[in-house]
C-alpha cells in the first residue's frame, strides 16, 4: 500500500517539478486569452512552447544550479587532484570520470587543469577521463534530460557518458601517448595551493555567484536553443527532418555528429533542440549524438588542448571521442524502445 | 603590492580584473595591476581553476570572481 503511494507521489512531483504541467497550461491560458491564439495553430504552438520552455528551464536551471553549485563547492579542482592521485588503473579513470561530472568547472579552466593534474603526476588518460566527463555529464543537465525526456533515458545517458570518458582516457593511456603531450607541461614546478576550507557562509555565496556567472554565460545560448525547438516543433515539416536525421536513415547520427562536433553552444542550449527533434521522429540516438557532439568537442576546446598536447594526442583524443559518440548514438537509436 | 590576476580571458577573468581595479581604486593603495594570460605562467602558481588573484606572488583566490567588496577586505586585511 505504502508503495502506491510513494509511486504516486513520485509521479506527482515528476509531472509538477519537473514537467511543470501547471506551467504548461498556465501559459497555454496566457497563450489563448492574452495572445488570442488558437493553441494549434502554427504561430499559437510555437509561442506557447517558447514561452513555456524557457520559463521552465529558466526555474529549473535557478534552483539546481544553487543546489548543484553547493554540492560542487566540496569538490575543488585541487581536491579532486588529490584524491585521484591516490588511485591507478581503470579504477582512477572511473574516479576521474565520476569527479569530473561534480567538479565545478569553467572550459577556460580547462588548460591550467590539464597542466596541474600532469605535473602532478597524475596519468594522461586519467586527465582526459576528467576533461570528457566535464562538459559531457553535467549534475544540472541530467535533472533538465529527466524533465524533458524521463529518468530512464537521463540515467543511460549519464553511464553511457562515464563509459565513454573512462574507455577514451584508458584508450588513451594505453596508447602510450605521453610523449605528445608538450614538454613544458610536465616541468612545471608545482606550488600546492593551500585550500581554506570554506564555510556554509561562504559556500552560499559560492552558490549564489556561481548562479549569476552561470545563467549570464547561458542565457542568450537558451533562448535561441528554445526558439530552434520551437521552430522544428512548429515549422519545419516532419518529412524534411526525417529524410536527414529519420531514426531509419543510417546516415543520420553521422550528420548529427558532423553538425555538432564544430559547434559551440551550452548544454542547456542544445537540450531544447534535442526535445523538438525526438518529437518530430528523429531517432532519441541521434538527437544525443547531436548533443554530446555540441559538449564534449567544440572547436574553441580543441584550439585550447592544441597549446599543451600536440597534434597527433589532439588527433587521437578527437577521434575516439567522435567514434564513441557515434557508437553511442547507434546504441540508443537501436535500444531506445526499451527507454522511452 | 604587485596584483596579478590570472586567466586565459574569459569573461570571468576580465571581471576579475575589473573588480581588482575597482577595489585598489576605492582603498587608495598603490599598487601594479598585472594581467596574466600565459598557461605556462597561470600553471606555474599552482592555480588550476581561472580567474584567480596572486598578491604578492601568494595565490589569494582560485576559481572565483571575487567582488571588488571581497577584495578590498583582502586588501586592507
Amino acid at each position: 500500500m505504502s508503495g502506491v503511494i510513494l509511486l504516486f507521489l513520485l509521479e506527482w512531483l515528476n509531472a509538477h517539478l519537473l514537467k511543470m504541467e501547471w506551467l504548461n497550461n498556465l501559459v497555454a491560458v496566457l497563450v489563448k486569452s492574452i495572445f488570442g491564439l488558437d493553441m494549434n495553430s502554427r504561430l499559437g504552438g510555437s509561442i506557447h512552447f517558447f514561452i513555456y520552455d524557457v520559463i521552465k528551464i529558466f526555474i529549473l536551471l535557478s534552483v539546481l544550479i544553487f543546489l548543484i553549485s553547493y554540492i560542487q563547492s566540496f569538490f575543488p579542482a585541487e581536491r579532486t587532484k588529490k584524491i585521484l592521485g591516490s588511485f591507478s588503473g581503470i579504477t582512477a579513470n572511473i574516479l576521474a570520470a565520476l569527479l569530473g561530472t561534480v567538479t565545478p568547472f569553467c572550459s577556460c579552466s580547462s588548460i591550467p587543469l590539464f597542466i596541474g593534474f600532469t605535473s602532478a603526476g597524475l596519468p594522461i588518460g586519467v586527465t582526459f577521463s576528467f576533461l570528457i566527463s566535464s562538459p559531457l555529464v553535467d549534475l544540472a543537465s541530467i535533472i533538465l534530460l529527466a524533465s524533458i525526456f524521463n529518468w530512464k533515458i537521463s540515467a543511460a545517458y549519464v553511464l553511457v557518458g562515464i563509459v565513454l570518458a573512462v574507455i577514451a582516457g584508458t584508450v588513451i593511456s594505453k596508447l602510450k601517448l605521453e610523449k605528445y603531450v608538450e614538454p613544458f607541461v610536465y616541468s612545471n614546478k608545482m606550488l600546492d595551493v593551500e585550500q581554506e576550507e570554506m564555510t556554509s557562509r561562504e559556500r552560499i555565496s559560492f552558490s549564489i555567484n556561481q548562479l549569476g556567472e552561470i545563467i549570464k554565460k547561458v542565457w542568450l545560448y537558451i533562448l535561441v536553443g528554445v526558439g530552434i525547438g520551437a521552430l522544428i516543433h512548429n515549422y519545419i515539416p516532419e518529412s524534411i527532418i526525417t529524410a536527414v536525421l529519420g531514426q531509419d536513415k543510417w546516415y543520420s547520427v553521422f550528420i548529427a555528429v558532423l553538425v555538432g562536433i564544430p559547434m559551440y553552444a551550452d548544454i542547456f542550449g542544445t537540450l531544447p533542440i534535442a526535445e523538438a527533434l525526438v518529437f518530430k521522429g528523429v531517432g532519441l540516438g541521434t538527437a544525443l549524438a547531436f548533443m554530446m557532439g555540441v559538449t564534449a568537442l567544440s572547436l574553441p576546446s580543441i584550439i585550447m588542448l592544441k597549446k599543451v598536447v600536440k597534434v597527433k594526442l589532439l588527433t587521437v583524443f578527437v577521434g575516439i571521442v567522435t567514434l564513441g559518440i557515434i557508437i553511442v548514438g547507434f546504441l540508443f537509436n537501436s535500444f531506445s524502445y526499451l527507454l522511452m | 603590492m604587485i596584483i596579478k590576476v590570472l586567466g586565459s580571458g574569459c569573461r570571468n577573468c576580465v571581471r576579475l580584473e575589473e573588480n581588482t581595479r575597482k577595489a585598489v581604486e576605492e582603498i587608495g593603495i598603490e599598487a601594479e595591476i598585472i594581467k596574466v594570460t600565459d598557461f605556462q605562467d597561470i600553471a606555474s602558481y599552482g592555480v588550476m581553476s581561472t580567474p584567480a588573484l596572486v598578491i604578492d606572488e601568494k595565490v589569494v583566490s582560485s576559481g572565483k570572481v571575487l567582488k571588488a567588496e571581497d577584495i578590498k577586505e583582502i586588501l586592507e586585511g
